[in-house]
């Protein structure tokens, strides 16, 4: 199959669908590959690069679209590029078709399939095409770039000769893939991060960023389950919302830079920064609406626009992130784009085999064989497995922790009293029937018993076989027995003695000489 | 030489040998511990022969010569792979000596008996050392003297016949399944009991053919208990016969009058049954139901394994360990059997140079002998800073991106987690399922020694990785880059 690459026809849109990279692995798959001349300019990818990857380079989008059987976009298809679609052909691109159904309804009717990318099923397996997330991770790096950008003082806090710096204080809001990745570039920048998320499950992922969670004391019952809506946020109830602003307000004054990246699919975005919480922001503080596509998290974003608001804070609603960053977005997205293309050629052999049975396949096929196949039923794997209900770990008060501790402390006081009682009695009643020549032996014995267990306990646990060894070696002790018997006057007594000096010694050489082998390996890195 | 200058030996060599124990807390004393071991067995033997009443030197240092030359050239070849058999052989040993060792005590003890019981003052006034010793001792003391020497043999012959079938198994020349002869622990009992009914016989006068038949009873004992335990509790096998050659010892120290002998047994007895308890612990099962072999106490029928075992090639192994960060290796008996150790020190040395985290998790009961593990990593020059122990490694699975499982089984088996019904329910097991990924390094599909089905196996995250363990990891070295 060819597979093409047009040209973004959208304005101000600099990635592309395929890079010499990307095609070089679609040619092991079998395929051919062509893309329009300058498609991957503004990303940095020259035609001649292109060329020499092996990439037929085409004048312009009609010659691809005549040429290619498959075609890859960015963006999804302009009115006039989707009429040029035949029969059969296939085009992959981020297509929203919940938002574009007149188009797909043309697309269909033209008999093209679409693979929508912005559609892959949110399942471990098809992780390696999420689109979404890859633009997401760099949308979030971006965020914090433009941010800094705009910020007049460093992220990190610095004492210097000059003077004190405080390091800059960070709110992220919403933990997606975008949230995450800002998180984490604001941390390594230096600044101190907070962020919140609907769903308490990303504390642990929050904070594993190096981030503070900011905690809402609320019931868990209000919130409804993340893992149930494919580990997207979902809306939440009003009172859990009222809680939410008001721990806004409270942080607003401190924030500097606050970075919005909260969306619930398929609806507008929340509104989580009001007025109110920028003025009461500091002059020179920043805030990144990442969420401005859809109306934006703050009241004043304005979307794909920079203002200033009187009190001089900067809101920033830029919509094209990955775009500003072409070259990373589209060596990921091609990467996207070559994975799908990967699973629907299964046998590498250059034939596209559009296997509706496949759940990310069929999930993300919107239009095939001149149908709209969208929505897709549901996935037969569940994307999240639903959360088990937690089992409440009671925290002992600290007078049941102390009751807890004496009453332990005195069930092993009765039972080693009552073990040395024990002993002591079976002791004496021996003492009673032996003459007192044993007991002095037996002293001794008992002594070494518990000289014994304290020191064993001490062993390491690596250095168990060592232990055995040497136990082994020393048990061969047993010849001193041997060696008091072996003068006797006996010829037996003598034949035995020497055979057990005999394989005492084995023992003894063999024992030590091992274990010496043994901890000589033993050797720190 | 005075009686006083043998015991001041003695009192030093005692201390000697508790610092030779204790030492082994550390990898670095350990070391000196041995040369402390070497020292206090070197002047407890110089001692006793220099010691009263000593005779015939000769044959004894031709003996100790033969021996230790034996023992030295056997120590020398053996493979650190079959370190589980030697040390299990050398516990026959002392069993065997014991055995010998508790006969001439008879012997002499009856031999005496007859020249008392004739009146001849003269011989007994000729006797010299171990039988003059005995002649000098009371009626009760002689008593308890019997006693004691009939405990020493009874240990030490389990002790002898156990070895050698936990060699035999060890070694594979015995069937490794637990096997019992019809009659199970009711035979078991019957030469238990039959050997305390022989005790009293013996106590009141039997004579010589007392100990013999309770020999041959305590032969059986140890061959018919070790037969009736399975592979998989081995590591307890051998500690607890470890104890045993302690016990015997000290049991012979009793009868000789020797407080050395009784001191060392002592350490040895209470070592071995402190290393079976925590093998035990680190099993979840009972010493008791070890020792009478086979599992045991499952109430119901084990949870059904559903899903499917998902098998990878070398590349896919390769592709995902050059893109992970963090490895954990988790070695187990096959890789013992495979030989595999030197081709998981390679691995491990060029992942580490690649500056991925690597380390090792090692299950306290890997392998057939505690710590066996380990001494195969040592022997591989893998550094033992990162070889960890379960418990300090089990919480940074989650945050691990590749475990590889190499020939271990039941040490990883979630069930023991997830399946009450499971025969291993309870177990501590080392938590690889939750790394993101995890292979497993197995010979075929088959269960492991103990037989449970392993769930891990079917898990979303894991792959398996089939064939011999060295051979696999030899064609995935040149992979890693």
């Amino acid at each position: 199959m060819k597979i093409g690459a047009l040209k973004e026809i959208f304005e101000g849109e600099n990635r592309v669908a395929m890079t010499p990279d990307s095609a070089l692995q679609m040619v092991k798959l079998g395929h051919r590959c062509c893309i329009e001349a300058g498609a991957g300019a503004k990303a940095g990818f020259a035609d001649a690069l292109y060329a020499a990857a092996g990439v037929e380079v085409l004048k312009n989008a009609k010659a691809v679209i005549e040429a290619a059987d498959v075609l890859v976009k960015v963006r999804g298809p302009e009115e006039k590029e989707a009429k040029l679609l035949r029969q059969g052909q296939t085009l992959i691109s981020f297509f929203w078709p919940a938002q574009n159904e007149a188009l797909l309804k043309l697309v269909a009717d033209r008999g093209a399939t679409v693979v929508a990318m912005d559609m892959v099923p949110r399942i471990s397996r098809a992780q390696k095409m999420d689109a979404l997330s890859s633009m997401a991770n760099i949308a979030g790096y971006r965020a914090v770039i433009e941010a800094g950008n705009n910020f007049g003082r460093f992220f990190t806090g610095q004492v210097t000769a000059a003077g004190k710096v405080p390091p800059a204080k960070v709110l992220i809001v919403g933990a997606g893939v975008a949230g995450l990745a800002a998180i984490g570039t604001s941390v390594s920048l230096g600044a101190i991060v907070h962020a919140f998320d609907v769903r308490p499950e990303v504390a642990e992922q929050i904070e594993s960023m190096g981030a503070s969670f900011v905690y809402l004391e609320f019931d868990p019952s209000e919130l409804p389950d993340g893992a149930a809506t494919g580990g997207y946020a979902a809306p939440s109830t009003p009172e859990f919302q009222a809680k939410q602003l008001a721990k806004f307000r409270e942080l607003a004054p401190e924030m500097d830079i606050v970075i919005t990246t909260a969306l619930i699919p398929g609806r507008p975005a929340p509104k989580l920064w009001t007025k109110d919480m920028v003025a009461m922001m500091k002059p020179g503080s920043v805030i990144v609406d990442l969420a401005a596509e859809r109306g934006g998290n703050c009241d004043l974003t304005i979307a794909d626009e920079k203002i200033v608001t009187e009190n001089g804070v900067t809101i920033v609603g830029y919509t094209d992130f990955p775009s500003r960053m072409a070259a990373q977005a589209s060596t990921l997205y091609s990467t996207n784009i070559r994975h799908m293309l990967t699973d629907l050629t299964p046998k590498k052999d250059g034939v596209i085999v559009h296997n509706m049975e496949d759940d990310v396949i069929r999930g993300a096929t919107v239009a095939h064989q001149g149908a709209v196949t969208f929505p897709p039923p549901a996935p037969k794997v569940a994307a999240i497995a639903a959360a088990k209900p937690k089992e409440k770990v009671k925290e002992p008060t600290p007078e049941e922790r102390r009751a807890a501790e004496a009453a332990a402390f005195k069930a092993e006081t009765r039972t080693q009293v009552g073990m040395l009682v024990i002993g002591g009695v079976l002791i004496l009643l021996a003492g009673l029937f032996t003459p007192a020549s044993f007991m002095s032996h037996f002293i001794v014995f008992v002594l070494s018993c518990f000289v014994g267990f304290q020191v064993i306990w001490n062993v390491s646990h690596s250095l168990h076989t060592p232990l055995m060894a040497v136990t082994n070696a020393i048990s061969s002790i047993i010849i001193l027995g041997a060696l008091m018997q072996i003068g006797s006057g006996n010829w037996l007594v003598i034949i035995l003695a020497a055979l057990s000096v005999f394989m005492a010694g084995i023992n003894i050489f063999g024992g030590f000489m091992v274990t010496r082998r043994m901890l000589a390996m033993f050797q720190k890195s | 030489m005075e009686y006083g200058f043998t015991t001041a030996a003695y009192v030093v060599a005692a201390v000697l040998f508790i610092l030779s124990l204790g030492g082994l807390s550390g990898q670095e004393s350990a070391k000196r511990a041995v040369w402390y071991g070497i020292a206090g067995m070197a002047l407890a033997v110089a001692a006793t022969l220099m010691g009263p009443g000593y005779g015939n030197w000769l044959v004894s240092l031709v003996m100790i010569a033969v021996g230790g030359a034996i023992g030295w050239v056997v120590a020398q070849r053996v493979q650190m792979t079959e370190m589980p058999q030697l040390v299990a052989a050398m516990h026959s040993l002392v069993g065997l000596a014991a055995v010998f060792i508790g006969y001439n005590t008879e012997i002499e003890m009856a031999g005496i008996a007859a020249l008392q019981a004739a009146g001849n003052a003269d011989a007994l006034a000729a006797l010299s050392g171990f039988a003059q010793k005995i002649a000098e001792k009371s009626a009760s003391e002689i008593a308890i003297l019997k006693i004691e020497t009939f405990l020493g043999v009874f240990i030490g012959a389990v002790t002898f016949t156990g070895s050698v079938i936990a060699y035999g198994k060890l070694a594979g020349k015995v069937d490794g399944k637990a096997t019992k002869l019809p009659g199970g622990h009711m035979l078991n009992a019957g030469a238990a009991l039959l050997s305390l009914i022989l005790l009293v016989m013996y106590f009141n006068g039997a004579g010589t053919w007392a100990l013999i038949i309770m020999t041959l009873a305590a032969f059986f004992i140890g061959y018919h208990l070790i037969m009736g335990i399975g592979g998989a509790d081995m590591p307890v096998v051998v500690s607890m016969l470890n104890s045993y050659s302690g016990w015997a010892a000290a049991a012979i120290g009793f009868s000789l009058s020797n407080d050395l002998l009784i001191v060392v047994g002592a350490l040895v007895g209470s070592s071995g049954a402190i290393l079976s308890y925590i093998m035990c612990k680190a099993m979840n099962r009972s010493f008791i139901s070890v020792i009478l072999g086979g599992f045991g106490g499952t109430t119901g029928p084990a949870m059904e394994v559903t899903g499917e075992q998902i098998a990878i090639d070398t590349d896919g192994v390769a592709a995902a360990l050059n893109e992970a960060d963090s490895i954990i290796i988790i070695p187990g008996y096959g890789m013992a059997v495979a030989q595999a150790q030197q081709s998981v020190s390679e691995l491990t040395r060029k992942l580490r140079a690649k500056g991925k985290e690597v380390r090792f998790a090692i299950h306290p009961v890997a392998g057939r002998l505690p710590g066996h593990m380990n001494v195969l990593l040592a022997e591989a020059k893998v550094p033992y800073d990162i070889v960890l122990e379960m418990d300090e490694i089990n919480e940074d699975f989650p945050s691990t991106d590749v475990a590889i499982v190499i020939g271990s089984n039941d040490i990883v088996n979630p069930a023991a987690q997830e399946d009450p019904n499971s025969p291993i329910a309870g177990m501590p097991v080392l938590e690889c399922w939750k790394a993101k990924q995890v292979f497993v390094s197995k010979r075929g599909q088959g269960t492991g020694y103990s037989g449970i089905e392993n769930p891990l196996f079917y898990k979303e995250n894991t792959r398996m990785f089939y064939g011999d363990a060295k051979k696999s990891l030899d064609a995935l070295l040149p992979l890693i880059d």
